[in-house]
């Protein structure tokens, strides 16, 4: 007895301390949290307030589309709210709010204690908030955007709309979508690589693999609409035309950049969700997921597809009959790993154990509703009937079955399933049923009219119709189930929050299930695990029942009694073998600030002060590099004990440090950029007759390779002193990477005079326009380059990065390594493509 | 769960009676292209609820059977039958009939006849080209065809993207900036379509309809040649006063033909003829003198956004006058 007694006093001494180290700050301090369940959270409170105002826009809409001629609406306020719905539920609800479980849930699932960047996953919700203010912001000025959700130019060139809405638009998006990039990035380096101890890659929880995948989707999906946006934003304010027919530009192009993009975006919200599916419905269950190596292909593969069929959303614009054929395959291939998922889903209930409880009748509903939406998915594939269908509302009913249902239900689902870890309590089971049946048939008597509204006649983004056409009841049944799901929606809000105050107390492992999460303290606590333990099989707490107890106690890996700081292991990419302890930031305002900052940029930018706007991005930037200075450690210190047999290195001593692979998931994201522009310079190069333009002077070869010259030798001179680094030479890096730094201004200094010498005016033709972007893209790589080895040359003198601490020097290296092979395709492209043809 | 099923098939049904009458409905084809398509929609719509239902009925299955008598079956033979085989094999099939149906809509020589569609924010600008020495016919937002053989269309924008869609003849084609896009329309016989711009293309997008009349070869003949002849000047005093308001209020930016050209540029619909035309302002309004006088006065309201001028500040009978002379050009 008294022994257990003094066990247990040691446990909550334990207990305490780590509360002490990981804890949020009281108060505005709250504001200074980077702890993934605070930052997950504030995602998914701030995307469903986000999805009650787009869901008050469609209320709008569907009243407005009630009756014939109505005029509660005029054209512009039913613009405004059909705009700003598809934005609103795509850009700063379904995506964020996707993000905002991930960002909440992969520690608990792969067993880290936080995720690996926390200062970056409050930097992304920061811009993900302000984003959506500044977006919002529309309605207090005037100027809500109201050229539809996919900014189609010209109509949304300043030819045609001439005020501050696409603006808005554009720099509002943006703005959000850093935080969609950093948030894959950091998911991605959180999966590969802070896995508790013995999670191989085959036992990594199912929803850890649709993370996965969506994060590589978002990193190459969102940067080509990140390009378009800034060239149109760019074309609107300071006339370089890069879509304009008149001079060499292609409204087609804009068209192409967003959808490739925008086809990858439905699987990015459709694929966390699937996700969902995948992992809460082997609890209801009681088995394993069935087929899980088929379902991961399945999942990866939809990947894939989903960049190859981008065209589906351009069939009537002119294209030829063989490219239709391959997008039209493309498309109807994708449906077959969703086929394959919904089998290993009816699988797992055929031969397990059914229970039914709300989430898993939210799973039913998501089957039926996205089955329903897959099959007119496969139907508009088909480029006849899609020919017919296009732009009505039968595409308005299918992207709505695909979307809601194959995204809203399993979040609902995700909500109840989580509620016990989120609040402690249990779900009710009567107005939780009540709330799913209101929203189920809501929306089938919403939407599944609306197919048939579509097919008799009836186009989308039409504020009024007139009597006589047909359409009349049809659409008045639309917006009374419209009213129903809304209710729904209300009574779900209500359950919710009944639920806080009067739900039942859970116990831990509230349904039973057999991953990691639920051998958390529910709520759950700010570190998630006592001791990060160690598993053997997918579902651990399955195979091991008393790996909770043992948990709590403070058994496995990083259970230190004393912590002083925040601590996760770090593990081997395929077989999850602890390799290093990464040491992690604490609360801390930088986050915030740099947002402010950007968002300083974002105002002035919008406001035409583009003084306003370079002082933002200066403090932006400058603010990233205090973010920079404020890691690491001077402490002589590089290993520690990490379990009683177990003594690891610290992250700083690494070469390929978390840092280092965030770094490399970035460029990539990055490098889509640029190879989207030069998807431009060629898409461009093959609509124009004459590439360059007739009348431009080539200009020398000899200025640009120059300029190429000194770029690739300040690339080797940092190659170079990063391997004097590594040998443990203490001189020579440090002139390495000021050698670098003075090259890398002799190339600006060169392009420039080369750019200078040759007549190549950026507002008269869209050649001119690319090849001042292409340069000035390259120039912000080369500049953050140098300020970068500079930035890390004071901290070797500092004592904050050397031969010990090399992982600060890798990052620059790998940063100028990209830099240079960038150049060397932008060189090609440029300099030497148009004097090949 | 069933009980919803049922609706499903309810609307579906609902919906083929809503269709029948349609004028502006692609499940109602009149012309060979949008029979192809609507032949395509209905085999798709059966197979697609026969797997919802298949779908449904195993999940509902798996979840509410009875422990005692159910059945097992291994899991990776479920996916790889359902999930896999069934999909690979009936969509390989669907994508061969709808490549070939794709090709079919397209194959063939270009019909004889080119009609030029010029997209407008918010009309329809329609040119049957000169041919030999006869002049080219310019007219908005009603385009003649004759019934039973192909015409093509050459679709181009003189502002923003719109799309030209007549469900009942064939689906959709954009309107593209820089570009010419080609539609073939044909109807089965002499009758009425309405169709309407399904790419928004801003303020009055909903208003932006046309409607295609198909009449016999030799109805179409005749119809053909009256637009050719210039515009008369009318007879009756109200309609001659209309003729000279119309020179001094309305020829920057309208033209008709014969009488009066055009001295802004192009931005507003030709006139020649517009008697004849059963709409005016795109499809927003039947044709009628009163109608005509409404829409100038105060076309501001019937059609907000749009680019003309309100003329509220002329007199009545002035308006009157205009909605005669208009009315009358045949």
């Amino acid at each position: 007895m008294a022994r257990d007694r003094a066990a247990s006093g040691e446990r909550d001494q334990l207990h305490a301390n780590l509360e002490r180290v990981w804890a949020n700050d009281p108060g505005l301090g709250q504001l200074r949290a980077v702890n993934h369940s605070s930052i997950g959270l504030r995602f998914i409170v701030t995307g469903f307030v986000f999805f009650l105002i787009g869901g008050l826009l469609a209320m709008l809409i569907r009243s407005q589309l009630a009756l014939p001629l109505n005029d509660l609406l005029d054209h512009q306020d039913y613009a405004q709210a059909f705009t700003m719905h598809g934005t609103t539920m795509m850009f700063f609800f379904a995506v964020p709010i996707m993000e905002g479980f991930a960002v909440y849930l992969i520690p608990k699932l792969i067993g880290a204690r936080d995720l690996v960047f926390p200062r970056l996953s409050a930097f992304g919700y920061w811009c993900y908030l302000f984003g959506g203010i500044l977006l919002y912001s529309s309605f207090f000025v005037g100027a809500v955007p109201d050229g539809g959700w996919f900014m189609y130019v010209p109509l949304n060139s300043s030819a045609f709309t001439p005020g501050a809405g696409p603006d808005f638009w554009l720099l509002g998006v943006t703005f959000a979508e850093i935080s969609a990039v950093a948030a894959a990035v950091e998911l991605i380096v959180a999966i590969l690589k802070t896995r508790t101890a013995g999670m191989a890659i085959q036992r990594m929880p199912i929803y850890a693999w649709y993370i996965l995948v969506t994060a590589f989707m978002i990193l190459f999906g969102f940067p080509p609409l990140i390009l378009a946006s800034i060239l149109l934003e760019i074309e609107r304010a300071f006339g370089l035309p890069f879509f304009d027919a008149a001079l060499g530009g292609d409204p087609l192009l804009w068209q192409h950049l967003f959808w490739i993009f925008g086809h990858p975006e439905v699987y990015i919200i459709f694929v966390p969700a699937a996700g969902l599916v995948s992992a809460i419905l082997p609890t209801f269950a009681q088995r394993p997921l069935a087929a899980y190596s088929w379902v991961v292909l399945a999942v990866i593969a939809t990947g894939f597809i989903s960049f190859g069929l981008w065209v589906h959303h351009m069939f009537t614009v002119g294209i030829p009959l063989l490219s239709l054929a391959f997008f039209s395959a493309a498309s109807m291939a994708v449906a077959v790993p969703t086929g394959i998922q919904v089998f290993a889903w009816i699988a797992t209930l055929w031969n397990g154990r059914p229970l039914l409880r709300v989430p898993l009748l939210y799973i039913l509903g998501f089957l039926f509703v996205f089955v329903l939406g897959g099959l007119t998915g496969v139907m508009v594939a088909l480029v006849p009937f899609d020919w017919q269908v296009h732009d009505t509302h039968f595409v308005v009913a299918h992207l709505h079955y695909v979307l809601f249902g194959g995204m809203v239900f399993p979040l609902f689902a995700a909500f109840y399933y989580w509620l016990p870890l989120f609040s402690g309590r249990a779900p009710s089971e009567r107005l939780s049923r009540l709330a799913f049946w209101m929203i189920f048939l809501g929306f089938n008597i919403t939407f599944l009219p609306m197919h048939a509204t579509g097919l008799i006649g009836m186009t989308r983004r039409a504020y009024t119709y007139l009597p006589g056409l047909g359409w009349e009841t049809l659409n008045l049944v639309s917006t009374l189930g419209g009213f129903l799901l809304a209710a729904g929606v209300g009574m779900f809000l209500v359950d919710f929050l009944l639920h806080y105050g009067f739900g039942r107390r859970a116990e831990r492992n509230h349904w039973n299930a057999g991953t990691l999460e639920w051998a958390i303290a529910a709520p759950v606590p700010p570190y998630n695990f006592v001791a990060q333990p160690r598993v053997a099989t997918r579902e651990p707490l399955w195979s091991d029942p008393a790996l909770a107890q043992r948990n709590a106690r403070g058994e496995g890996y990083l259970g230190l009694p004393d912590p002083k700081r925040r601590e996760t292991l770090m593990t081997s990419t395929l077989h999850g073998e602890p390799e290093a302890v990464i040491v992690l930031p604490g609360n801390t305002w930088t986050p915030l600030v740099a947002a402010l900052f950007t968002a300083l940029f974002f105002v002035g930018f919008l406001a035409k002060l583009y003084w306003l706007a370079a002082i933002g991005a200066t403090l932006a930037f400058a603010s990233l590099f205090f973010w920079a200075w404020q890691g690491g450690s001077r402490d002589q210190d590089t290993a520690m004990q990490a379990a009683a047999d177990c003594r690891l290195p610290l992250h700083r001593t690494l070469a390929h440090s978390p840092g280092w692979w965030g770094t490399l998931y970035a460029l990539l994201a990055d490098g889509t950029l640029f190879l989207s522009l030069v998807f431009a310079y060629f898409y461009l190069w093959t609509v124009s007759p004459h590439w360059p333009p007739a009348g431009y002077a080539a200009g020398g070869l000899l200025l640009p390779t120059l300029a190429t010259a000194a770029l690739i030798a300040a690339g080797l001179a940092v190659a170079w002193g990063l391997r004097r680094l590594r040998a443990g030479r203490s001189s020579g890096p440090g002139m390495a990477l000021f050698a670098a730094a003075v090259l890398g201004v002799a190339f600006m200094v060169l392009e420039v005079s080369a750019l200078l010498g040759t007549e190549v005016p950026a507002r008269e033709h869209a050649y001119g326009a690319l090849v001042h972007f292409l340069v000035g893209y390259q120039f912000v790589h080369v500049l953050f380059a140098v300020l970068m080895g500079l930035f890390v040359l004071v901290r070797m003198r500092r004592g904050f990065a050397g031969s010990a601490r090399p992982s600060e020097a890798a990052v620059v290296g790998l940063f100028w390594r990209y830099t240079v092979l960038q150049w060397l395709l932008g060189y090609s492209v440029m300099h030497l493509f148009p004097r090949l043809l | 769960m069933f009980r919803v099923l049922g609706a499903g098939a309810l609307t579906v049904a609902g919906l083929a009676l809503a269709g029948c009458d349609g004028v502006q409905s692609s499940l109602a084809p009149q012309g060979p292209s949008a029979r192809s398509i609507a032949n395509l929609s209905w085999v798709m719509f059966a197979g697609a609820s026969a797997v919802l239902a298949l779908v449904m009925v195993l999940a509902l299955y798996a979840v509410f059977r009875t422990p005692a008598r159910h059945r097992g079956i291994p899991d990776t033979l479920m996916v790889a039958v359902g999930g896999f085989a069934w999909p690979v094999l009936t969509l390989s099939a669907l994508l061969v009939y709808g490549v070939y149906q794709m090709g079919d809509l397209r194959a063939g020589p270009e019909p004889a006849l080119e009609i030029q569609v010029t997209g407008h924010q918010w009309w329809w600008e329609v040119r049957y080209p000169g041919a030999g020495g006869q002049p080219e016919v310019v007219t908005a937002n009603q385009i003649h065809i004759p019934a039973g053989v192909p015409v093509s269309i050459a679709l181009r924008s003189a502002d923003v993207i719109h799309s030209f869609w007549v469900p009942n003849l064939s689906g959709k084609m954009d309107l593209i900036p820089g570009r010419t896009n080609r539609l073939r329309l044909q109807a089965d016989a002499p009758g009425r379509f309405r169709g309407q711009c399904a790419e928004f293309c801003g303020a009055q997008h909903a208003r932006m309809a046309l409607l295609v009349v198909a009449e016999p070869p030799d109805r179409f003949a005749a119809w053909l040649d009256a637009q050719r002849r210039p515009a008369t000047a009318p007879a009756g005093q109200s309609a001659q006063r209309g003729y000279a308001a119309f020179a001094q209020h309305c020829s920057a930016c309208h033209s008709v033909r014969g009488l009066v050209e055009r001295r802004g540029p192009d931005v507003g619909p030709d006139l020649t003829h517009l008697g004849s035309r059963a709409f005016i302002a795109a499809g927003t309004l039947e044709n009628t003198p009163d109608n005509l006088r409404r829409f100038i006065a105060a076309n501001d309201r019937i059609k907000p956004g749009n680019r003309m001028p309100v003329f509220d500040g002329l007199d009545p009978a002035t308006l009157a006058a205009l909605g005669d002379f208009l009315g009358g050009l045949h």
